[in-house]
């Protein structure tokens, strides 16, 4: 299949999908098969996408022009071809999960939820293959604005707001800084290309001061990044129910906003002129902040989602960190920790919602001594926090590791300090929420019994073990990922 | 397409389409207005006559285009040569306007007769449609004529007759008699204003013809009378624009009138006025007077801001939706002016651009306000919750719009956001583009207070019936939502339209 | 001095009935005496109109004499012509802000007229607009017609009273059980 096909296909086996579930809305165990049929369908495609690129005929097509200057382009290159792969790969998953979650917990209006996915996963893989700044941006609204009626799902009072205050935010920095941005750099640059090397390296009309208001715009402006003070949309999207959290935060949603700011990085600026714009400084120093204090944050949270609310928002400055520090080692260290991340994460989130099914609960305090009743769930729980602390041999050290070396080489020794100062309060903040689970202190109270009879239903108990073992084995390919991204971000073989 | 119309199109029709255009509904609005019946007849013949109107001007746009650069169709009333006679001058600037408020009224006299059957009595319903015709022509005879007294006596009739459409809401809700009394006494100020200017400039150039007026001023940038002029002719286009703080008769006509002439009058009215607007300060007034003599800049600039912010903010704090959208129509009016006043041909293109595409956007809203109003009489946000569930093509369509007015991608709403921001980076004023974002972000607020409303709250009253706007409305609703879309999508054809305006405007004289 | 405020009478007055009618129009709560201030206001404008057709020595524009004899139809443009010079000296007029004095004689007779004649495309231009005037005075009484009917006032400050009330009452319905902020 040729790459055009592939890319085509990218954007519109989630739509046919999409579709198919409106139509199969009143027969449940049909409609979710379709959900299934496309998740894999659209692997499938991203796995032929991955490969054509570095070949001798990259994935490439141009949809039109929708008005002089703003094209509809896609391009595959390896960071996309890399998220493009981590967010289908994640809708099987995530599939499998909700259909044991909405079932289990008897939630309504299943039909809309499992369109709404599928248009937001079609956002995800634009985003994936965008070509230039301005198909990026469509999708990256067309994500917004899919994943507003998932966050809003339970449409009581609470949801509303937050589901307010997500869409409200997302939108406001996207057109009010986002877009600025884009506009600005058409302007300076001409194009909105994605340019190897930076599409505003080496422009004349780009002095410093500009590069820093553009780059503070962006940073700013990308808010599905979450970077402090634009991260409080992440804790208050809570409200919705875990498989959209999982969605969230692992498959689609906020791996848009750092892969997003990685292409922002690598290929509108390029590492020379980030390391010539003064505000870098500046930004490296709101991630590293965001890193610290989210971890801190996360640690005051009694409530199991919030707590993995805040740690995602730490988690993901470790990418827009990687970014500035605007050397290959710190770029392949913030993409590579996209890819563990989301394995790691969308553990946690997946085990949170098998408890909530189970048992109903949501504080860590009712937490003690439930491990001895669901073994698997906490098991994977602890998997998915060692990956996260980055334990070898799980993915999550990996990231680390390149961007204690970026830092090095870039001269900001101090980033190194605060990824290991992450550790420790990763450790204190996730690590006892397994161990008490599994081996509680004598004298704990025996937890109370199920709320649902059956216990977790099946597909949310072998859906996190999944992508705990996915950990496992995403350390080991790590290496492979390494070589597959190098030709981008360019480094030691 | 446009070819092919124009090679089916019979000679007369071609040599006399500019005249064809005023005296289709000059004539046929009386006559309406005397048809016996329940008023159907009279709303067939508008109908007719708003399509024929609509192929004319695709018949002009034909010849405008057959010119390389855009030809100027010189078309003189009674053989009376000009500049003793009164011209009609078609370039590709009025072309557009020309079709645009064609095809609006194509549209809204189709989606208008469920309406006007619920809204307007019986008795006077052929009345309205004959006062509807004259407004109409009004209208097209502003965009057409090249006569600047011409324009007034034009712009006069059409404003007599919205005075009397808006007066006519008042079978639903007597506060559009001070609205419309109101509108009268502030729009009969603007067109007083405007034509004092005219006088000026007649008494300083001895001709009223607007290509003559433009060859006369060439060399008067230090007369005082020009100046006084001009001032005059700004304030009162200003006024018939809704240009802040100009504005006040706004919110009340829009929001008191029959929905039918709402929806009308939101898409055409202003835009007309900012056409003439234009057309006075790039093609009658030389760009150096402009710019250096009477300092545009200074006056039209922080009105648009002034507009956009104050605006915006109003529409945040109304319950009513259609106020709402009014004071929405203020603030877009404000995005116009900004990017006429930049001077430079990308302002003005983005300008006519979003002036086209805020004509379909409204359009859209009002007439799915107008759905909403026919089926649940309410046009509160209050009266609008959960009507996504029963009334889901009306609020579709309205949502939209809706996306198109906040400027999210894929909608026209976005494509003129950006060509006014770009053209306002390109020329460095980098503060006016922040200001124009911060306002579409105020417009996610108060578009997105109703459009919750809709789709996530419960209704209030579930005894309500739940039912669908009839198919009569719905057709053009959804043909101007799509619209939105295609040219969200697509917007090459409008841009290359917008673009040959502004072309037009600015042979001799680059800024 | 004084001959600066009297050889511009016509001008004082223009703007003497200008600014008393906005005045009315803008002061008044009244709406008939509103529309009576618009009139005033209209009637200024015809007047600035008809000043500015005013030739210095001119007649009425109306051939006579010997003007009148001679071939009908091939006379309009003369005088059309004519009219039109009698413009261009008003132009001459006008850069001096408002003199009475023009080179009028001149220009008729290059043209072959022998008589000076004012200049009729003003009066024209403000025939229309009288039409149009009386239009709009003839809307606006009939909209007060109704709203003497529908408000039983025609004092704006009245009806503006009424119109609160109304809105208050629908805001109190749509928010039941707020504490009145008054």
């Amino acid at each position: 299949m040729s790459g055009e096909t592939l890319i085509i296909a990218a954007l519109v086996l989630p739509v046919l999908t999409a579709v198919g579930i409106f139509f199969a809305g009143k027969l449940p165990d049909f409609r979710e098969g379709i959900t299934l049929l496309g998740a894999a369908a659209l692997f499938v495609t991203a796995c032929g996408l991955a490969g054509t690129v570095g070949g001798d005929m990259p994935a490439e097509l141009v949809l039109g022009t929708s008005v002089p200057g703003l094209d509809f382009a896609f391009r595959m290159e390896p960071l996309g071809a890399m998220f493009a792969l981590v967010a289908s790969g994640l809708w099987i998953v995530n599939s499998f999960y909700s259909i044991g979650y909405m079932r289990g917990n008897r939630e309504r209006n299943q039909t809309r939820f499992y369109i709404c996915f599928a248009i937001a996963l079609m956002g995800a893989m634009g985003v994936a293959m965008a070509a230039n700044l301005f198909t990026l941006f469509v999708f990256y609204e067309v994500l917004t604005l899919s994943t507003f009626p998932l966050v809003a799902h339970k449409e009581d009072k609470k949801a509303l707001k937050g589901a307010s205050i997500y869409l409200m935010t997302l939108l406001a920095t996207s057109i009010g800084l986002f877009l600025v941005a884009i506009i600005w750099t058409y302007t300076l640059a001409g194009s909105m290309d994605f340019v190897p090397g930076g599409l505003l390296n080496g422009v004349e009309a780009v002095t410093p001061i500009i590069a820093s208001a553009l780059l503070i715009l962006f940073a700013f402006g990308i808010g599905k990044a979450a970077l402090m003070p634009i991260h409080f949309w992440l804790p208050n999207a809570m409200v919705a129910p875990t498989p959209v959290s999982a969605l969230l935060h692992a498959v689609a949603v906020v791996k848009a906003g750092v892969f997003t700011m990685a292409k922002v990085g690598l290929y509108v600026f390029g590492y020379d002129l980030l390391k010539d714009t003064p505000a870098r400084d500046f930004v490296l120093g709101v991630a590293c902040f965001t890193i610290v204090v989210a971890s801190l944050v996360a640690l005051t949270k009694d409530n199991l989602k919030a707590r993995l609310a805040y740690s995602t928002v730490g988690q993901l400055a470790y990418v827009t960190a990687g970014v500035m520090l605007a050397n290959s080692a710190g770029m392949m260290g913030g993409s590579l920790q996209i890819a563990a991340h989301a394995f790691g994460k969308i553990t946690l989130f997946m085990c949170a919602g098998a408890i909530y099914v189970a048992t109903g609960k949501t504080e860590i305090s009712q937490l003690r001594g439930l491990g001895r009743r669901m073994p698997w769930v906490f098991g994977a729980f602890l998997i998915g926090s060692l990956s996260i602390i980055g334990i070898p041999p799980l993915a999550g050290g990996w990231p680390k590791v390149m961007l204690m070396l970026g830092s090095a080489e870039s001269g900001d020794g101090y980033v190194a300090w605060v990824l290991i100062i992450s550790s420790l309060l990763n450790i204190a903040y996730l690590l006892p929420i397994a161990i008490l689970a599994l081996m509680p202190p004598r004298g704990t109270l025996e937890p109370a019994p199920y709320k649902r009879p059956e216990g977790a239903p099946m597909f949310t108990v072998a859906a996190p073990v999944f992508t705990a073992f996915g950990t496992v084995v995403l350390f080991f390919l790590m290496g492979e990922l390494y070589d597959f991204l190098l030709p981008a971000i360019g480094g030691q073989p | 397409m446009i070819d092919l119309i124009l090679q089916l199109a019979p000679a007369w029709a071609e040599a006399h389409a500019p005249a064809l255009i005023i005296v289709l509904p000059l004539l046929a609005g009386p006559i309406s207005a005397f048809l016996p019946g329940s008023g159907r007849i009279a709303w067939i013949m508008t109908m007719v006559v708003t399509a024929l109107c609509t192929l004319l001007s695709i018949i002009l746009l034909a010849q405008v285009r057959s010119v390389e650069g855009g030809a100027v169709i010189s078309y003189a009333m009674g053989g009376w040569a000009p500049p003793y006679g009164i011209e009609f001058r078609i370039d590709a600037l009025n072309v557009l306007v020309l079709m645009l408020v064609s095809f609006i009224a194509f549209l809204t006299s189709i989606f208008g007769w469920p309406t006007i059957r619920a809204e307007i009595n019986e008795e006077k319903r052929a009345m309205f449609f004959g006062a509807f015709q004259v407004c109409f022509m009004g209208l097209l005879g502003v965009a057409a004529t090249g006569d600047a007294f011409n324009l007034f006596v034009f712009l006069e009739l059409s404003s007599i007759a919205t005075y009397v459409l808006v007066a006519l809401g008042s079978g639903r809700d007597r506060r559009a008699l001070p609205a419309a009394i109101n509108y009268l006494l502030m729009g009969t100020i603007g067109a007083s204003f405007y034509v004092v200017g005219v006088g000026f400039l007649y008494a300083a150039t001895g001709t009223l013809n607007m290509a003559d007026l433009a060859i006369q001023l060439q060399d008067t940038s230090g007369n005082r009378a020009v100046q006084v002029g001009f001032a005059f002719i700004l304030v009162g286009l200003g006024l018939k624009a809704a240009m802040f703080p100009l504005h006040q008769w706004l919110p009340n006509a829009y929001t008191y009138s029959p929905s039918f002439v709402t929806a009308f009058l939101a898409a055409t009215a202003t835009k007309v006025a900012i056409y003439a607007l234009v057309r006075f300060l790039f093609s009658v007034f030389s760009l150096e007077f402009i710019f250096e003599g009477a300092s545009l800049a200074l006056i039209l600039t922080p009105m648009g801001i002034a507009a956009m912010l104050a605006c915006s903010f109003q529409a945040i704090f109304q319950t009513d939706v259609r106020r709402t959208l009014a004071y929405s129509s203020v603030a877009q009016v404000g995005y116009m002016l900004l990017g006429i006043s930049l001077g430079t041909a990308a302002g003005v293109s983005a300008g006519m651009f979003h002036l086209v595409n805020h004509a379909l956007m409204k359009g859209a809203l009002f007439m799915a306000v107008a759905g909403v109003v026919l089926t649940y009489q309410g046009t509160r946000i209050h009266d609008f919750a959960g009507l996504g569930r029963s009334a889901p093509w009306t609020m579709t369509a309205f949502a939209i719009a809706a996306l198109s007015l906040i400027g999210v991608p894929l909608t026209a709403g976005f494509q003129s956001k950006f060509a006014l921001v770009s053209a306002l980076l390109a020329s460095g004023w980098w503060w006016a583009a922040l200001i124009v974002v911060f306002s579409s972000v105020l417009a996610v607020v108060y578009m997105g207070r109703i459009l919750q409303a809709v789709f996530f709250k419960p209704p209030n009253n579930p005894q309500k019936r739940q039912k669908e706007a009839p198919m009569l409305l719905l057709g053009p609703l959804w043909v101007l939502a799509l619209a939105n879309l295609w040219i969200g999508i697509n917007g090459n054809f409008v841009v290359g339209l917008a673009n040959d305006a502004a072309q037009a405007l600015f042979i001799g004289g680059v800024r | 001095m004084v001959e600066f405020i009297l050889e511009r009478g016509n001008y004082w007055a223009i703007i003497g009935l200008m600014m008393i009618g906005l005045y009315t129009l803008f002061s008044s709560t009244n709406l008939i005496k509103r529309l009576v201030g618009l009139s005033v206001f209209q009637t200024s404008i015809i007047l600035f109109y008809i000043s500015l057709s005013r030739i210095d020595g001119g007649t009425a524009p109306i051939l006579f004499g010997a003007d009148a004899k001679g071939h009908g139809g091939d006379h309009a443009e003369d005088v059309a012509a004519a009219a039109a010079h009698g413009a261009d000296a008003a132009h001459g007029v006008a850069a001096d802000a408002g003199h009475g004095v023009a080179d009028t004689a001149h220009g008729a007779a290059s043209h072959g007229l022998e008589h000076i004649y004012s200049n009729p495309l003003p009066h024209v231009l403000m025939l229309t607009a009288i039409v149009v005037g009386v239009a709009t005075l003839a809307v606006g009484l009939a909209i007060v017609v109704r709203i003497r009917e529908a408000y039983g006032t025609i004092e704006s400050d009245e009806i503006r009273e009424m119109d609160l009330e109304v809105a208050l009452a629908e805001y109190a319905h749509d928010h039941p059980g707020e504490a009145d902020p008054a």
